[in-house]
């Protein structure tokens, strides 16, 4: 494919979001972006079909927080299916209206509240919530749902779900330079680089 | 592209052996991503679906119909439109209950617990599995729903305040099956979606009016493939594949304590829990077999779903289909250990009393069939294959029925003996849950990618057409 920098613009000369570089397989995807992390660029992303191995260690990131929401959203589950089981089936709260107030269920004369005939039911309530931290938490720290990104606007794009790879640097960037970028991502043997223009507000 | 026929697929190379200090390749035929993409994405993208497709869904809405009608027949008249009545007041009702939550199981075992073991030859039917797994689950919630007799109050089993002062026995087994079943289809069902968020993505890239890019779009929730979302979305993957590992065992667990923390002989045991989880594997897997077959077929994906695929899951199949064995005889053996006359009595009425005919339906279904595939033959033929899994899905069937109903027909004392026959409305609402998972099956593998294509991508190796997929 031919090494090529589309430059044509509306008269209105729109506000840059970024530089779009598009590589052949995921081997290059890393090489570059352990390229463009050594030439200290902080604004940048790679954009894949399918998670790359060995890219994480080339863009230097960081472990995400994920696990320790999930932990903290499990424990909510935890205590919060032990004090259900246990208000509305142990408990006997004078002052709480009618409605809400638990009352000790006597039944075949076991003790009102015991740990093994709670277990199943707090099993349940933690997987739940540690499982909606997880999924929330991962829509949460990715900024998803988002209905549109600059990036749609490129048609060489709407391949990175398919079968190239990409990588971002964005205008925003402390050190970018629309030309010294450019040059730079064609060093690195992208395929192509293409402008993105910041989308409609 | 259109569907492809079976007839018109290049004859593949066999994968089903084994040479030491090699992978067998994954995926067959040199497709590389783009042809991997084009060959699953092909499938929604069609423009018009094929006559065969129109036809299994409208045999399977006229079911889905069916099954309504009968629902609301049922909860107009009274769930006596059933031949349930004491002294086997469940019968039916909580089978069906029991074998579609089964069914979900090997949903799960595929998408999470292969996982968690690096399977990855996974990768090409789980997707397939989870959406198995979710209308399973669909098709089971209904059962306990309309059997309650007042269906309209079915939300008083969940813990909310109310001015009747009332709330649910926290330490009932039919209460921990209400949040275990809940709990289950609830993370199923994120676990499916959240795997299929990237594909979603696919859709919405390929996408060519107007109609499809908006849905699709809606659905993926502006995934861009993010090296840093995918960071996050691996790890939440992985999350829930540790979460539903645990869950997917203790749902069926949660299911035997219905009955093994009864007093009734028959259900009154402790090995439940371990055969009732292996039996659900076991179910389920013949399911995703008598679905996968037909559909690699039909839409051309036998060099995704290989034959490779096929082998292993029979393998799988007979794996726990050996459990399952081992299970009966253990269950014989503790009742005639046990020296108890109503546990003995209890277990010669299930082989020799008047459902006789249904427990040695069962044995043969569940024991005697899946022996064939000891036979690398028996594995790799489709049609064996098929027919093998075609009896486990009516043996799963028939062992819940033996469980459920010889035990409440003959308990201790004779005069409190009684039988059971179906009525017709029984054997319709056993149809219309299949017309109802059929529905939903016919249009997620119309309108969804029924292969996770992004985690094919993943297992796949960095070199392209040729040698692709030489991973293992």
């Amino acid at each position: 494919m031919s090494v090529e920098v589309s430059t044509s613009r509306p008269p209105a000369e729109p506000v840059l979001y970024g530089l779009l570089a598009e590589f052949d397989d995921p081997a290059a995807l890393a090489r570059a972006a352990a390229a463009v992390r050594q030439k200290g660029y902080t604004r940048w992303d790679a954009h894949s079909p399918f998670p790359v191995h060995g890219l994480d260690e080339a863009m230097g990131a960081r472990r995400t927080r994920l696990p320790l929401i999930a932990l903290i959203a499990g424990l909510c589950g935890l205590i919060g299916g032990l004090k259900l089981a246990w208000y509305t089936n142990a408990s006997d709260l004078a002052f709480m209206p009618s409605f809400l107030r638990g009352y000790p269920f006597m039944i075949s004369g076991k003790p009102v509240f015991s740990l093994p005939a709670n277990i199943p039911v707090v099993f349940e309530t933690t997987v739940l919530l540690a499982a909606l931290g997880t999924v929330l938490g991962m829509l949460g720290l990715n900024r998803l749902p988002r209905l549109h990104h600059p990036l749609f606007a490129s048609e060489r794009f709407a391949r990175a779900t398919t079968d190239r790879f990409f990588i971002v640097i964005e205008a925003r960037d402390p050190r970018f330079d629309r030309r010294a970028a450019a040059e730079f991502l064609r060093s690195l043997g992208a395929a192509a680089v293409e402008e993105v223009a910041e989308g409609p507000p | 592209m259109a569907v492809r026929p079976a007839s018109m697929s290049p004859s593949l190379p066999d994968n089903t052996g084994e040479i030491p200090g090699q992978r067998a390749p994954l995926v067959l035929g040199g497709l590389d991503y783009a042809g991997l993409t084009d060959r699953v994405c092909s499938i929604p993208e069609q423009p018009t679906a094929p006559p065969a497709w129109w036809a299994t869904l409208a045999l399977a809405a006229a079911g889905l119909a069916g099954f309504l009608c009968l629902i609301g027949y049922l909860v107009s008249t009274g769930i006596g439109v059933w031949g349930n009545n004491q002294p086997v007041a469940w019968a039916f009702d909580i089978t069906n209950f029991v074998f579609w939550i089964g069914i979900g199981h090997a949903g799960t075992l595929i998408s999470a617990i292969l996982f968690l073991f690096r399977q990855n030859w996974r990768t090409s039917i789980n997707r397939f599995a989870e959406a198995m797994t979710i209308f399973a689950v669909m098709c089971a919630g209904i059962f306990p729903a309309i059997h309650v007799g007042r269906p309209w109050l079915a939300y008083w089993m969940a813990p909310y305040p109310n001015q009747m002062g009332m709330w649910p026995n926290f330490r009932s087994p039919l209460l921990w099956d209400v949040f275990a079943v809940s709990t289950y289809a609830l993370v199923s069902l994120m676990f499916w979606y959240v795997g299929m968020i990237p594909d979603l993505a696919t859709l919405r890239d390929r996408a060519r009016t107007r109609m499809r890019r908006i849905l699709y779009g809606l659905f993926a929730l502006g995934w861009t493939g993010s090296a840093a979302h995918w960071r996050r979305f691996e790890c939440a993957y992985l999350l829930l594949a540790g979460l539903a590992t645990p869950l997917v065992l203790s749902v069926h667990s949660v299911v035997s304590f219905d009955f093994a923390t009864s007093q009734l002989p028959g259900w009154h045991t402790t090995i439940f829990p371990p055969y009732f989880v292996a039996g659900a594997v076991f179910g389920g897997f013949a399911m995703v077999l008598t679905l996968v077959i037909p559909a690699r077929t039909f839409f051309g994906l036998q060099e995704v779903i290989t034959l490779r695929h096929i082998e292993n899951m029979n393998k799988v199949l007979l794996a726990t289909g050996c459990i399952v064995g081992y299970a009966y005889g253990v269950e014989l053996f503790i009742a005639w250990y046990s020296g108890s006359g109503f546990e003995r009595f209890a277990f010669a009425n299930r082989m020799g009393g008047p459902m006789a005919w249904a427990y040695w339906i069962m044995v043969g279904c569940n024991v005697v069939a899946p022996q064939l595939l000891w036979s690398k033959f028996c594995r790799t033929n489709l049609w064996v294959t098929l027919f093998v899994a075609m009896c486990v899905n009516v043996g799963m069937w028939f062992e819940r029925f033996v469980i459920i109903v010889s035990s409440l027909s003959r308990d201790f004392v004779p005069s409190s003996w009684g039988g059971f026959s179906p009525t017709w409305v029984d054997f319709g609402m056993l149809a219309g849950s299949f017309g109802l998972f059929f529905t939903l099956f016919m249009l997620f593998v119309r309108y969804l990618p029924i292969v996770a294509m992004a985690e094919i991508k993943h297992v796949m190796p960095a070199g392209h057409a040729g040698d692709a997929g030489r991973a293992g």
